[in-house]
């Protein structure tokens, strides 16, 4: 019988503490960011997709065409493509895609380039209607801007 | 609970199937339950729906490959995860690790047990019927993400540790936010308090509801909260230290009758001794390297080797098999959720259906973890 | 000639019909929003937002969402019943508004069972519960139908306790008489304390709504009795909860808060409705608060608050009452 009483006792307290709290927490003012409205900046941290930096001299890409970074990929998700013109003993990179739909963001590409030719990105709202829009062409991306990032 | 009723086999029964898309089946689980009007009179619990063969993936590709796989399985306190593999490549190649890493790593994986533990929180207090802790949970857990993010540079699955350290340097703005952080983490477990842990109606919803006896928790392999709940202080952190845990202070909180309501605080207990471990282990943060001289390819040796760290849902055991090559012969990852659902089954019986919830937000499973 | 069309009673009736429409959609409307705006606020986020100013049409838009939304049928439902439900459901709830006494002459009618009337209409809401449980041949909607049943049962008998203590000081079920007899003296509220709370909290189980929400238990039963509604079936059970909780709201008001009593205002004829509204609302707000902070009781603690606290609290209650009205 004791413990009906101060079952009701600590019982009643207890929620109307409660109650007091979310009362407080009512009157604080909202956490919520307005999404499109109001942006957060985002670190410049961000791993986003990869991109290719560009070269400062030349403006054309630092790749190698070494194929580490495909290589690494544990989701194979990077192709390069490459060609020895006549003459010349380097290779060039003709093109490099990146199929982003199946990149984990791991960030092992960027690490294993010897001549950091590889930078992440910080996009981090890409929406589109089809799976081939994440298929990147980086190469054509570095000539419109879109890999200015060093 | 009433138990004689059930071996009445007159009595009318029927199935009922929960989940794999019920509200209170987080991730997707499904149990076929066997009920006898409200109570439970016998369950399965059907795994699978996750099954993404991240075991056999360990076995078709280079090691490297695999680490962004370990933050897959538990997504919700990925970075013990990295550190078990990790160190069991470390193991097994002999590599050194610097002490300002392993002093990083121990504040990040600290960090993300906190997380974790906070939308644990949310999520069990969801499946009491509570809206509201959640959304304080989420609010606190989104500082902790935010200054994981600036460090590893994503929210969720880090892949931030890496074989001889860490995959980038912390910089003063990380301690500074993480101690700001502290602060406040201990001023809200005071508003946690008050809302949830002295509340009569989740007392009585949690007190002496799915008692885990210590026999019955060992005979399952019960790991983690769930454990010490049960009043083991069974920690991977003290009991087998690794990295910096040995030269840190802090305690192992356990439970004494070992149901939803020890599971509960011990939790709640864990996050203070989480904030501890990380105050310490940002006071010792040496000056130095944060990521050491690994060799660029290690192969592994033909032996077998496992290692074993403290997830935020108990212990996690990396064993792994080399056979000369970078590729591994045998990866198994044994992982605290399987051992922690296996004893459903007997742990539910002749329950009501809504303590049945409540246990299962106690035991704080994460499915694709169970399923890998 | 016009009016031997239209006879005065049912001209009045017409009236008296359009209004409470009127109030039962415009209150579900404001109270959905209110809801979920306060919901918001206490867990720190906004709340509805986008749809016009500070989301204020939201809820008018989900309305015609749902309106335009096919009521799907599971194929082994029984089908009369699992129609009917909804609408069972919604007529019960609108029939109280008849004797509610919104001021002193915004009074449908006033029935001299004023008071019985209202607790056999909210008794009969259960019945829908029940129809649309059974009827769905779902398991998690039977189990929410026949929890609603025991809770209601169960509930039933503290509110009319309750009431009943107070009915014995006024020796009236007319709510006009309750009303005027705190206009003259105490309100209800300061003499029978002890109903009050009682009261609000049975008042809170009977209109299924959390802590107690049992019948729908979310993360147990999905959405129990209405699992498998969608559409204007399912807006209807959500018209019939707001406007129960109006009801028994008003009746909390008219009973132990003094009805429309309250400081004389400028506009003389609304003043009387105006106190009687807000009064309602807060109450209302209380509701939403406490639904926003609890966890939710099980089912068998849910009965023994209402056998173990309760019942013997109100019987106490009732007892003294009388002693005390024959001294
Ligand atoms: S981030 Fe990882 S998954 Fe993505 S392209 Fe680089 S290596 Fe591949
Ligand atoms: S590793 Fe670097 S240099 Fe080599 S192919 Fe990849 S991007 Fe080019």
């Amino acid at each position: 019988m004791s413990g009906y009483f101060s079952d009701l006792y600590h019982g009643t307290k207890s929620l109307l503490v409660g109650l007091g709290v979310t009362f407080k927490e009512m009157l604080k003012p909202t956490v919520t960011v307005h999404y499109p409205r109001e942006t957060l900046t985002i670190t410049p941290n961000y791993r986003g997709h990869i991109e290719l930096v560009s070269d400062e001299k030349t403006g054309g890409s630092l790749c190698i065409t070494c194929g580490m970074c495909a290589r690494a990929c544990p989701s194979a998700c990077i192709s390069i493509h490459s060609e020895k013109p006549e003459g010349s003993k380097k290779k060039i990179l003709t093109g490099f895609e990146l199929d982003f739909t199946r990149c984990s963001l791991c960030g092992i590409c960027v690490e294993s380039c010897p001549t950091d030719a590889i930078a992440y990105s910080q996009e981090y709202n890409l929406a589109g209607y089809s799976r081939e829009e994440f298929h990147m062409d980086l190469l054509g991306r570095l000539g419109k801007g879109g890999g200015s990032l060093t | 609970m009433k138990t004689e009723a059930f071996k009445d086999e007159s009595r009318h029964r029927f199935l009922l199937n929960m989940g794999p898309q019920h509200p209170a089946t987080h991730g997707v689980l499904r149990l076929v339950l066997e009920m006898d009007g409200e109570y439970v009179v016998h369950l399965d619990p059907v795994l699978g729906y996750g099954h993404r063969m991240h075991e056999k993936m360990a076995e078709a590709r280079p090691w490297p490959s695999f680490l962004p796989n370990t933050a897959r399985m538990d997504y919700l306190a990925a970075l013990p995860y990295n550190h078990g593999y990790v160190c069991l490549i470390e193991k097994l190649a002999g590599v050194e690790v610097p002490r300002r890493a392993e002093c990083i790593r121990v504040a990040t994986s600290e960090l993300n047990r906190v997380a974790s533990h906070l939308l644990w929180l949310g999520a069990f207090l969801l499946d009491l019927g509570a809206f509201t802790p959640i959304l304080y949970g989420f609010d606190d857990r989104e500082q902790i993400l935010d200054i994981l993010e600036d460090i590893t540079g994503s929210r969720l699955t880090y892949s931030y540790f890496r074989v001889g350290g860490v995959y980038r340097d912390v910089d003063d703005r990380f301690v500074e936010n993480t101690r700001v952080f502290i602060k406040r983490m201990r001023k809200r477990l005071d508003i946690y308090n008050k809302l949830v842990t002295d509340n009569i109606i989740f007392i009585k919803r949690t007190e002496g509801i799915g008692v885990i006896s210590p026999e019955m928790a060992r005979r399952y392999g019960v790991t983690g909260a769930n454990l010490r709940g049960s009043g083991i202080a069974y920690d991977i952190r003290k009991t087998e230290p690794y990295s910096i845990y040995p030269e840190l202070d802090f305690e192992i909180p356990v439970g004494s009758r070992g149901d939803c309501f020890d599971r509960y605080l011990v939790r709640i207990k864990e996050i203070e001794q989480s904030l501890r471990i990380i105050e310490q282990a940002l006071d010792m943060l040496p000056e130095g390297e944060f990521r050491g001289k690994a060799p660029k390819k290690i192969k592994l040796p033909p032996r077998a080797a496992s290692f074993a760290v403290e997830a935020a849902r108990g212990e996690l055991v990396y064993f792994m098999v080399g056979q000369d090559s970078d590729v591994p012969y045998r990866l198994k990852v044994r992982v605290p959720s399987y051992a922690n659902l296996s004893l459903i089954a007997e742990l539910c019986q002749g329950m009501l259906i809504a303590d049945l919830v409540s246990v299962m937000g106690s035991l704080d499973l994460v499915i694709p973890e169970i399923d890998r | 000639m016009d009016t031997a069309f239209l006879p005065p009673e049912l001209l009045r009736m017409l009236i008296a019909a359009l209004f409470v429409v009127t109030v039962v959609f415009v209150n579900a409307l404001f109270m959905v929003y209110a809801e979920r705006k306060i919901a918001g606020h206490i867990q720190r986020r906004p709340g509805p937002y986008e749809v016009g100013w500070h989301g204020i049409l939201q809820t008018l838009v989900d309305g015609i969402k749902l309106m335009t939304k096919e009521l799907v049928i599971p194929r082994d439902a029984n089908r009369m019943l699992f129609r009917v439900a909804p609408l069972l459901a919604f007529t019960p709830v609108v029939m109280p508004f008849l004797v509610l006494p919104f001021s002193e002459n915004l009074t449908i009618i006033d029935m001299n069972i004023g008071l019985i009337f209202i607790l056999a209409m909210a008794s009969l809401n259960v019945m829908a519960i029940l129809v649309a449980g059974w009827s769905s041949n779902n398991k998690y909607g039977l189990f929410g139908a026949m929890r609603s049943v025991a809770q209601n049962i169960a509930y039933e008998i503290p509110i009319l306790l309750s009431l009943l203590s107070v009915v014995l000081i006024t020796n009236s079920f007319s709510m006009r008489t309750i009303v005027e007899a705190q206009i003259s003296g105490l309100w209800f509220c300061l003499l029978q304390p002890l109903a009050f709370i009682i009261y609000l909290i049975a008042a809170l189980a009977e209109t299924n709504r959390a802590p107690f929400d049992m019948p729908e238990a979310e993360s147990e039963l999905t959405a129990g009795f209405h699992t498998e509604y969608s559409g204007m079936g399912f807006g209807l059970f959500f018209l019939g909860e707001y406007t129960n909780m109006f009801i028994v709201s008003s009746v909390a008001v008219a009973v132990f808060l003094g009805g429309w009593s309250g400081l004389p205002l400028p506009m003389d004829a609304w003043t009387g409705a105006f106190w009687f509204l807000l009064k309602v609302y807060i109450l209302m707000f209380i509701m939403i608060w406490v639904r926003w902070t609890y966890p939710r009781v099980r089912f068998d603690q849910l009965m023994n608050l209402s056998w173990k606290y309760l019942i013997p609290f109100a019987l106490l209650n009732l007892i003294v009452t009388a002693v005390i009205v024959k001294l």
